[in-house]
């Protein structure tokens, strides 16, 4: 094919997102491109992607604070009402000693929604510095937020069966707080940016670095 | 097999990688093989042997279980003597009621609507496949099969579940529902259908007229 690593891009070509077709834009650079085999929409790269991760992030990282200040859910018992937090409810589960449970939970509520944020601000801004070190390593890093983000859904999940079980009148309730919503939000936000954060551009620099002179020039 | 891009004079084996964009031959693939990215390792394409019949027979089991896991109780809770048990559904009402639409909303969205629309939208792909009857018609299902993966998380919701069960053996005794097993049933199901699903089935037949003009067509 070719003795030096060629790109979609540089060749001219655009690749369906969805059946993989490859296929050459017009050369009068029309927008609303669809692919020719299965009619889906086709971009050279995703849309405004760090533009649009960026607003993401932002909102994510707004959203984060009283996700985790705010009670997630408030318990109505004979002994009186206690209010939780996702990290009170961490510690309960510690103090309770189910600790594998309180570091699965830990890690899910607490760790992936900040580790992914910040794993996508760092691939964003080295995307925009136009870096060329550790493709490899982003690429994997985009991988791994990609694949674990779902998993902060968990404490959701935990709200909702607690809610649903605990509504013993004049026993035991259990509510829902506002800062179920705040960290429902930053779960899809964040989900979102990865979603729009497009991983060949990572790759990209590469192209303006080589001695060929089949640069990018569609945009 | 025929050569969806042969008339664009590009050879049929010619892929461009999703997440860094190098054009490279795809290696033809033995039964149960995968094809990665020579450059950064991404998933470029499978060889399931048996495809077809084994996703259709994964999911019309998948969408069996489906069925019994949201009609079923999940889960019960005995307190001292009194019995509450909920279907999701029925979590996800009371989760509603209680103020918090957002959250519920999201719920019903992730662990209900995603997982059987996605479902549903298999079946409306690959029935026809099967039966040899091949139109462009079903491309847009399969693009939302695509949008709709990541956000069904019937695995986040069971271990959710199991959070909360762990939380709640103090409060009272757990009895597990038929909905339960069902679930962790239909997680499997789902699992191995994703990985029997190839998706270059649906690109292998050419389809008619349209895609003659080997140009990306702007709408």
């Amino acid at each position: 094919m070719s003795r030096r690593a060629l790109t979609a891009r540089e060749a001219g070509l655009l690749s369906c997102h969805v059946c993989g077709q490859l296929a050459r834009p017009p050369v009068d650079g029309a927008h609303n491109l669809r692919c020719p085999r299965c009619r889906a929409p086709m971009h050279l790269r995703k849309p405004a992607s760090v533009s649009t991760t960026w607003a993401l992030l932002i909102a994510s990282i707004v959203m984060f604070l009283p996700a985790n200040l705010l009670p997630v859910m408030t318990t109505t018992s004979l002994l009186g009402s206690q209010q939780d937090t996702i990290m009170s409810g961490v510690v309960f589960l510690w103090q309770s000693g189910s600790w594998p449970l309180a570091a699965v939970v830990f890690f899910a509520s607490v760790m992936v929604p900040l580790l992914k944020i910040i794993a996508l601000v760092y691939l964003t801004l080295s995307v925009q510095r136009r870096s060329t070190q550790n493709l490899l390593q982003r690429t994997r890093l985009y991988r791994l937020v990609e694949f674990v983000g779902r998993w902060s859904m968990l404490d959701i999940y935990v709200i909702t069966m607690l809610v649903a079980l605990v509504s013993f009148r004049g026993l035991a309730t259990i509510e829902a707080g506002p800062g179920a919503i705040a960290f429902g939000a930053v779960v899809v936000l964040t989900m979102f940016a990865a979603m729009s954060f497009d991983p060949r551009l990572i790759w990209d620099p590469l192209a303006g670095r080589s001695a060929d002179p089949h640069t990018a020039h569609h945009d | 097999m025929p050569a969806p891009a042969a008339h664009l004079k590009l050879p049929a084996d010619l892929v461009a990688c999703h997440e860094c964009d190098l054009l490279q031959t795809e290696p033809a693939l033995l039964p149960g093989q995968t094809a990665r990215c020579v450059r950064c390792d991404a998933f470029l394409a499978r060889n399931p042997p048996d495809s077809l019949d084994r996703t259709l027979a994964l999911t019309l089991t998948a969408l069996v279980l489906y069925v019994i896991a949201n009609v079923n109780p999940l889960v019960g809770l005995d307190m001292q003597g009194r019995v509450v048990a909920v279907t999701l559904f029925e979590a996800v009402q009371v989760l509603w009621r209680d103020g918090m639409m957002p959250v519920a909303a999201l719920v019903f969205g992730t662990a209900i609507l995603f997982p059987l629309l996605e479902l549903m939208m298999i079946l409306l792909v690959l029935v026809p496949l099967r039966l040899g009857r091949v139109t462009p018609r079903m491309a847009p299902f399969f693009r939302l099969v695509r949008s709709l993966k990541p956000w069904g998380m019937v695995e986040v919701f069971l271990l959710g579940m199991l959070v909360s069960l762990v939380k709640l053996s103090h409060l009272a005794t757990v009895i597990l529902g038929t909905a339960f097993w069902a679930t962790a049933a239909l997680i499997l199901a789902l699992t191995f259908a994703g990985r029997a699903f190839d998706t270059r089935l649906l690109w292998q037949t050419p389809l008619p007229d349209e895609a003659e003009d080997a140009r990306v067509t702007s709408r």
